[in-house]
């Protein structure tokens, strides 16, 4: 195919660069620079798509983010994309891309038999038609409204592509290089300020790109390249192109988008595909510039149809000609810009003027130039299905009521331009209370409410010459504030067009006897119509107009439809506009990809993972790990083909039987430091804490204010002043935070101070009866003996010159022991324990052997203490001093925690001694009573026992206490199972707790 | 996202610190008689104002330390932060 629309010279493409790419399968050829749309353009193709309700061609509307129309799927590295604006998207060698939103062809719909129903399908009609009969939603209206709506579709696939985010603090940030940006970057950089500029598109430049003015005697191009060139050079400023600034959030926190590789046909190695900046500035100017709006005339909607704007950046920018028969319609004098660059580069514009006898020096060089102006005339209609193949203009009244005598002139693009809209989303996100401005009919910002100023275009301030005086102006003052330098700069000479007033004129009347649509919102097809039914239906509220008739919805977010809404919702009840007021502006300003969003934290990296200092021995001897909060655990170590029920059998049993080792590194340690250490602990866990003494360590069990158990661990007298206190691996970073609100902010007079020493220490259990016999072997030099080292004792010893620390604690309830050493010699410890332990049989055991042992015993861990049990739950009352007040006390003497049939923690046995108990299952009285079954409790914990070779669990179980020798039913609906089952006490190995003693 | 003002460390990111509630509960003296109300009053009721609000945070990637901020709910502006000590006026 050949670029036929493509002029001779000019643009800003590189032509020595041709590039081929794809679109539903056809090869075209396109030049470096270009976007898809002005490749599509260049080679005559306007039909894209098809539009969302009604299926009807789509062609292009503009040349940008605010392009509603031309939503294509792409293709890239073997990735798809949804979503992606042909007008933005970069070309690159081997692009494909496909429509959306048509099947089986973008030529053949077969969905647009919508269009011809459409008298059916108007506003609100899917919330009307598809609400009854309920059982149809599922399997008739849902499946069918999804497939027929949409605009394409999501990949399945793991997203190859890295996305990084980068957080920035910057003096003054700078939303868009035009030349209010320009200017004002260029003075705050002047004065020293650290600035920050950001373009959306690969250009800088914005109007000056396409604007015929001068500035200080160059091009405004040429101004604006020299502008960019020394911003880049200076070491205060980041100038950053494909950056869109989307997000305007709380204390000047602002989200850009940056995109680093879409424009390339692969993302480089360790490139991220997109970068998000979250920016701290301590001043936003808002330089965003406005977009064209349309005018409102019968099947506007037809490809062909599109904004003056847009027309004249395909020109000036992309080299091409989006007609060879184009008829401008407008109410302003830019029109005339685009009708003479027609003109300029051959080609016959007739212009179609609302107004009835404008004057300007534009319009006075649109005539020296030849060009056939019709004023007082409006297109009726377009015609032409699937591209504009004439017009239907008229003349119109004075009050723009009353058409003349239609006229057909033969035309293949209608570009329209209904003056212009401020980009004011960023200043309305920022919570500034935006006005309306008469002089130009649309809001422009107001009363700021952060550190935001909006300057030029955005500011409802159309001339050249008071954009760069009043921008130079503000980037100076406001970093003259900050940096308190102050370099004059001279504001250049302008030479730009005066303009004449705008026709404050939107729509144009239907002729009499025809029905034609009417669009405003051309995403979403809400025509006229649809809106004059909503308001008729009684919707007032323009929020409410927006979610019925979906007007300014979807991923355009009505860039070019809100205010032609807003006109006629104000038209119609008969109000002015400002008291219709607009729809929130929310961020993002534009789609940005979920990828870019989350960024890094995906898969393994969406937390943090911590391994013990022991990890590499386990993963060495095939342990199979397990995700224990943020730490990886070994679960087994896996020998032949065991299976995880036989490796941890093993695994329990030789502890039971012989010793092993477990490495319990992942408990939170925390050193409790101070001459008020004791009496700290002693408000901090129920039990008492003052005579504790040195060399000795104790259980304890720490409550919430609302009288919840919190945590349990143990903790050591290390010296006077001293504690070692252990948490849950899962509770330690709240068990800090929860001691330093205490010490902060409740009893600051307490002399105390708390760190956290988890990652200090490797520790490692061992626990069985040969655990003395091994203990020996390691400190040969220590008294281990009963006496030496009593239960709950705790000794320092050497461990072939590593100092240790040896508490005798036990949480397998076997006569056990823990040994820490600094976490670099975790390693050297545990092999010296495996290397010694041989001769007793030792084996290491992972989690899963640790939840047998200690829920066998009776001990509770997290998934008794879930934070909705009180000690009495947990058959910890034992623990409650009744002398001294603590953390939570006075909370135990509520009515309900002091109830006769309290829950409590039972032992589950099953009658038949085989059937395994799911976690989680509910223990009912009656298997076979109606539902809702009345439950009694819950299995908190289950295992297999060891000891009896029988399933065992842990329940917590209404009035469990008189529940010892019940026969209850486990009922598991989930793995669909009902089982018979005895209540036993909690403590089904060693109740006495004679071992842990021996 | 919030920028708060840590008075030790300065100017921080809010994903710099945890939220920790209502900074004008104060906790009833230990060993201290209190009724089942005030108790209450204590662990469970709470007014939640729309406008200013003394609350606590830690700066728990910081130097965690508890501050109270002085924030307006609605607004989301940060009037004025205190160290964990200072008395709020």
């Amino acid at each position: 195919m050949t670029q036929s629309y493509r002029i001779e010279t000019g643009g800003l493409i590189n032509r020595n660069k041709k590039i081929s790419f794809k679109f539903n399968g056809v090869t075209y050829f396109g030049y470096e620079g270009d976007t898809l749309a002005s490749a599509l353009l260049a080679n005559g193709v306007h039909l894209v798509g098809r539009s969302f309700k009604y299926h009807r061609p789509r062609g292009f509307f503009g040349a940008g983010v605010d392009e509603p129309y031309a939503v294509v799927q792409l293709y890239r590295n073997g990735e798809t994309e949804p979503n992606i604006k042909a007008t933005e998207q970069e070309l690159f060698e081997g692009l494909k891309a496909s429509s959306v939103n048509c099947w089986p062809s973008v030529n053949f719909d077969i969905g647009a038999i919508n269009n011809f129903l459409k008298i059916f399908l108007p506003a609100g009609f899917y919330y009307k038609t598809f609400m009854w009969p309920k059982s149809f939603w599922y399997k008739i209206y849902e499946p069918f409204i999804r497939k027929a709506a949409g605009l394409g579709v999501a990949s399945t696939k793991h997203d190859k592509e890295r996305y990084e985010h980068k957080y920035e603090y910057c003096d003054i940030l700078i939303a868009g290089s035009g030349p209010s940006g320009l200017a004002s970057a260029y003075s705050a950089a002047k004065n020293g300020a650290k600035v920050i500029l950001a373009e959306d598109k690969p250009r800088y430049g914005g109007s000056l790109l396409t604007s015929d003015v001068n500035i200080g005697n160059q091009s405004g191009k040429d101004w604006a390249d020299a502008i960019i060139s020394e911003l880049k050079e200076m070491p205060n400023v980041t100038v950053k192109n494909r950056s869109q600034v989307f997000g305007y959030y709380d204390h000047n926190m602002l989200v850009m988008s940056e995109k680093v590789s879409d424009h390339l046909p692969k993302t480089k190695k360790y490139h991220p595909n997109k970068r998000l900046w979250y920016i701290r500035a301590k001043e936003v100017l808002i330089s965003s510039g406005s977009i064209e709006r349309p005018i409102v005339f019968g099947n506007n909607d037809t490809p062909g149809v599109m904004l003056s704007s847009a027309a004249k950046e395909y020109l000036k920018v992309y080299g091409v000609l989006v007609g060879r028969k184009p008829l401008v319609f407008t109410n302003n004098d830019s029109g005339y810009e685009t009708a003479i660059e027609f003109k300029k580069h051959g080609v016959e514009p007739i212009v179609l003027d609302s107004r009835s006898n404008p004057q300007s020096e534009i319009i006075d060089e649109a005539k020296n130039l030849g060009i056939n102006i019709k004023n007082s005339h409006v297109v009726v209609a377009a015609q032409g299905y699937k591209k504009v193949k004439s017009a239907d203009v008229a003349t119109i009244s004075e009050d723009k009521k009353t058409l003349g005598k239609i006229e057909n002139i033969i035309c293949d693009c209608i570009c329209v331009s209904g003056f212009w809209t401020p980009t004011i989303h960023l200043a309305s996100q920022s919570g500034n209370k935006t006005k309306f401005n008469e002089e130009i009919d649309a809001f422009v910002p107001g009363v700021s409410k952060q550190n935001e100023t909006t300057l030029g275009a955005a500011n409802g301030v159309f001339t050249l010459e008071e954009t760069l005086k009043t921008s130079f102006e503000k980037g100076e003052e406001l970093s003259k504030k900050i940096t308190e330098k102050d370099n004059e700069i001279s504001i250049p000479n302008v030479v730009e067009k005066k303009y004449s007033k705008h026709d404050k004129f939107w729509c144009v009347p239907l002729p009499k006897g025809k029905s034609y649509k009417r669009f405003l919102d051309f995403q979403n097809d809400v025509a006229v119509s649809d809106v004059e039914i909503a308001l008729r239906e009684g919707y007032r509220s323009i929020e409410h107009v927006k979610r019925y008739t979906t007007l300014g919805m979807a991923t355009d977010q009505g860039k070019t439809s809100n205010l032609n809404g807003l006109q006629l919702v104000s038209e119609i009840e008969n109000k002015v506009v400002p008291s219709v007021g607009h729809t929130t502006f929310r961020p993002p300003y534009t789609p940005i990809s979920i990828g870019a969003i989350v960024g890094r934290e995906v898969g393994k990296h969406s937390k943090p993972t911590r391994k013990s200092p022991i990890h590499n021995w386990h993963e060495e001897h095939n342990a199979v790990f397990v995700d224990a909060g943020v730490w990886l655990r070994p679960r087994y170590y896996k020998r032949g083909n065991e299976t995880l029920f036989e490796a941890s059998k093993r695994e329990a049993k030789n502890v039971r039987m012989n010793v092993g080792v477990c490495d319990v590194t992942t408990l939170g340690k925390i050193d409790v430091k101070g001459p008020d250490a004791a009496e700290f602990l002693n408000r901090v866990y129920t039990n008492a804490w003052l005579k504790l003494p040195v060399g000795k360590a104790r259980y304890g069990v720490m409550l919430r204010e609302d009288g919840i158990v919190m945590d349990d661990g143990t903790t050591t007298r290390i010296s006077e002043n001293h504690y070692h206190m252990t948490t849950t691996t899962a509770q330690a970073a709240n068990v800090l935070s929860h001691l330093e609100y205490y010490l902060q902010l409740v009893w600051p007079e307490l002399n105390v101070n708390v760190v956290s020493t988890t990652e200090q220490w490797a520790g490692a259990a061992i626990a069985g009866p040969k655990s003395r016999d091994l203990l020996q072997k390691l400190f040969p030099k220590t008294d281990v003996s009963n006496e030496g080292l009593p239960f709950m004792g705790y000794v320092e010893g050497d461990l072939f010159g590593v100092k240790a620390r040896i508490f005798r604690i036990s949480f397998s309830g076997e006569l056990a022991y823990e040994v820490n050493v600094e976490s670099d010699n975790g390693r050297f410890m545990w092999e010296k324990i495996i290397e010694l332990g041989e001769e007793f049989q030792i084996q290491p055991y992972g989690t899963e052997a640790l939840s047998t042992l200690r829920i066998e015993m009776g001990h509770v861990a997290g998934s008794e203490l879930d934070g909705r049990t009180i000690p009495y739950d947990n058959a910890l009352e034992g623990l409650l001093s009744k002398k001294k007040d603590f953390i939570g006390k006075r909370s135990l003497q509520r009515a309900a925690f002091v109830a006769e049939d309290r829950q409590r923690i039972v032992g589950v046995v099953p009658l038949d001694k085989k059937t395994s108990i799911p976690e989680g299952s509910h223990l009912v009285k009656d298997a076979n009573a109606p539902l809702p079954n009345k439950k009694l409790g819950h299995i908190s914990a289950s295992c297999w026992s060891v000891e009896h070779d029988n399933p065992f669990s842990l329940a917590i179980l209404k009035d469990g206490k008189k529940m010892i020798g019940e026969k209850l039913f486990v009922m598991s609906p989930l793995k669909n199972k009902v089982i018979p089952v005895e209540i036993v006490s909690s403590h089904y190995v060693d109740p006495k707790g004679e071992r842990v003693r021996s | 996202m919030l920028h708060i003002k840590c008075p030790h460390c300065g100017m921080r990111s809010q994903n710099e610190f945890s939220y920790g509630g209502d900074a004008t509960v104060k906790r009833p003296e230990l060993n201290k008689e209190v009724t089942d109300q005030e108790w209450d009053n204590f662990v469970y009721n709470r007014v939640s104002p729309r406008g200013k609000h003394f609350e606590l945070w830690q700066h728990l990637s910081g130097c965690r330390q508890w501050i109270k901020v002085e924030r307006d709910t609605a607004t989301h502006e940060i009037f004025k932060t205190y160290k964990a000590n200072e008395e709020i006026a």
